[in-house]
């Protein structure tokens, strides 16, 4: 029975291990900064997040399915672009914000294809962060554009009874993906295909469908991140959403989503999210040189592929030599 | 003569330049058990798959029940009940026992929650039919990776019989298991068959087919040897068929002009044709 608990304690470390070091960092925070504790602050925190947990959300169902989208940073540049553009050119509020996000829509359904093809992801995506953005300077000629529209401005900085749009938005974003992934065929399937593509052929789930689904997805969810980052900075810039896709990987590699597909959790997603604005927010208030905050960043997604892969491999594989050892119980 | 539960007619496929099935013809009826042998690259995962809807043949029919049956997908083959233990189990490691054995096949909730899955239900019918198998399986929120290859073909096997099939083909269902695991298997065959059920089995082992079939049926270079009754037949025929790819009942009565299984066969055939 002990190695049954020892087994038990490995596999909880290894799964809840992100948000036992969350509640420690604000402990530690909270301890060391009198600010840091405070509901503004947290509001603040929760804010700076809320767009790579829209994101992510996307990314967490795309790296189920053992894939990756690297354009998110990209998309959020042109859709930002095209925001202040589509005004400038006079169009109304309602025909902007669809026309953006079906933009998302589509550039994400155009990577959807080439990887249900066979293509790598990695390379797909890559390609299409460039073009993106390569499309955002041709239309902005690299020039940001302030934006004026109500609408967008509260959509990035408004308020919903006491919490900030970005918020309620990425709340009900984090709710509703948590449900699909946790509720759903779609999430089971999605899990199946980054699992093992072949068992889930054999079993009839229609592989290019779910591929192309998860990248529509994420391309609508990186659309209307953008809808918010361009509110909150209260710009169209093309040098918006920079490396923003390595910190939702990040965020979703951190909260235990297997980077080989297959194991995939929202709340991880978010506490992911809001680990690394903590820390970022942490070091902050420490006063520490933001440059600093960049290698921390860097940092704590090495750590976590490392969690993520050969710490994670270790432990399960411990504890099934832990059960084998096991006396088996009677028939 | 009872119809036939599955009937495969000339079948043909090839993969590239590979010819990997040419012409094959095989029968099956409700209840009935038969062994599929053959060497390596004979061709019979092939044949299996196109049954199981996995591959399209390039030429042939496939009779289910007497009447025509396109198998083009692997929904079509399982709605047909017609269910596969794949080789390699095909199971998502990641996934729990459960949630494999039901996976394409969920059962959801009624009313407002119809798009949720219904877990407790699945968990709980899951549970039933392992206990049902005689199967030792971990519980059946285990993640499949986190269990031993005899589990794994267990939940494989529990996945294959729950929904009702009519045949059930298993693909080397014996390879890397162990001797007690062996014998497990061999009694779900058993089992089936008491139940109605249709089995081919596919096997190196040749104990496996004498245990368990009432007919074996032997491929060499994607067409049929021959065929044998169990009780016909004895291991060493078998194997000498599976490695000289002829059947030497042909070869006799034909006269021993030792040609091979080609001349014999179409030697057999021309002898009928001509007026
Ligand atoms: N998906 C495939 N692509 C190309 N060749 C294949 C494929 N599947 C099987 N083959 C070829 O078809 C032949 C028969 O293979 P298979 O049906 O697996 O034989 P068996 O199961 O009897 O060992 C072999 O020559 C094999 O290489
Ligand atoms: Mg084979």
């Amino acid at each position: 029975m002990a190695g049954f608990d020892r087994r038990r304690i490995g596999l909880f470390a290894v799964r809840y291990g992100l948000f036992f070091a969350l509640g420690a960092w604000v402990v530690a925070m909270s301890i060391a900064s009198e600010h840091f504790l405070t509901w503004l602050n947290f509001l603040n925190v929760a804010r700076q997040a809320a767009p790579i947990v829209i994101i992510a959300v996307g990314m967490t169902f795309v790296m189920a399915t053992a894939g990756i989208d690297l354009s998110v940073g990209s998309l959020v540049a042109l859709v930002s672009v095209l925001v202040v553009t589509f005004f400038g050119l006079g169009l109304p509020t309602e025909i902007v914000i669809p026309a953006v996000l079906a933009l998302g829509l589509v550039s994400g359904l155009v990577n959807g294809y080439f990887v249900q093809l066979g293509l790598p992801p990695f390379v797909v995506t890559l390609a299409m962060l460039t073009t993106l953005r390569g499309i955002g300077f041709v239309v902005s000629d690299g020039y940001a554009t302030p934006v004026r529209d109500d609408f967008v401005l509260w959509l990035g900085r408004g308020q919903i009874g006491p919490l900030h749009t970005p918020i309620v938005l990425a709340i009900v974003v984090a709710v509703i993906g948590g449900v699909v992934l946790g509720k759903t065929r779609f999430g089971l399937y999605s899990l199946a295909v980054g699992g093992r593509e072949e068992a889930a052929r054999a079993m009839g789930i229609n592989v290019r469908g779910i591929k192309l689904a998860v990248y529509g997805a994420i391309g609508l969810l990186g659309a209307l991140a953008g809808i918010v980052l361009t509110g909150r900075l209260g710009n169209g810039s093309p040098n918006a959403g920079i490396m923003l896709e390595l910190e939702v990987i990040a965020a979703t590699v951190l909260g235990g989503t297997s980077l080989f597909g297959g194991a995939a959790t929202i709340a991880g997603t978010v506490a992911g999210a809001l680990f690394i604005n903590f820390v970022r927010n942490g070091l902050n208030l420490l006063g520490v040189n933001p440059f600093w905050v960049q290698v921390a960043t860097g940092l704590i997604l090495l750590l976590a592929v490392l969690l993520n892969t050969v710490v994670n491999r270790r432990i399960t594989e411990w504890a099934r030599v832990l059960r084998a050892e096991e006396p088996e119980p009677g028939p | 003569m009872t119809v036939p539960l599955i009937e495969m007619r000339n079948i043909s496929k090839s993969f590239g330049a590979v010819v990997a099935l040419r012409q094959v013809s095989l029968s099956i009826a409700a209840g009935e058990v038969v062994g599929l042998v053959g060497d390596n690259a004979a061709g019979k995962s092939t044949l299996m798959k196109i049954l199981s809807g996995v591959y399209t043949p390039d030429a042939g029919e496939i009779m289910l029940d007497g009447r025509a049956q396109a198998l083009a997908t692997p929904m079509d083959a399982r709605g047909a009940g017609i269910e596969m233990v794949y080789q390699d189990f095909a199971l998502v490691p990641e996934l729990s026992v459960t949630q494999n054995i039901f996976l394409g096949r969920e059962l959801l909730q009624g009313g407002l929650r119809s798009k949720f899955v219904d877990k407790a239900k699945m968990r709980e019918r899951a549970t039933h039919w392992i206990e049902r198998l005689g199967l030792r399986v971990p519980p059946v929120d285990t993640p499949v990776r986190a269990t031993s290859g005899g589990q794994q073909q267990a939940v494989a096997i529990a996945r294959a019989t729950a929904f009702d099939a009519r045949l059930v083909i298993m693909d080397e269902p014996t390879a890397n298991l162990a001797a007690a695991a062996i014998e497990k298997v061999r009694a779900a065959i058993g089992r089936l068959r008491s139940h109605g059920v249709a089995v081919i089995v596919i096997s190196h082992r040749i104990e496996d087919i004498l245990e368990t079939a009432d007919r074996a049926i032997v491929l060499k270079h994607g067409a049929v040897v021959g065929e044998r009754r169990i009780e016909d037949t004895r291991g060493d025929e078998l194997v000498h068929m599976i490695v000289a790819g002829r059947d030497p009942r042909d070869a006799a009565a034909g006269g021993g002009d030792g040609d091979g299984a080609g001349a014999a066969a179409d030697g057999g055939a021309g002898g009928s044709a001509p007026p």
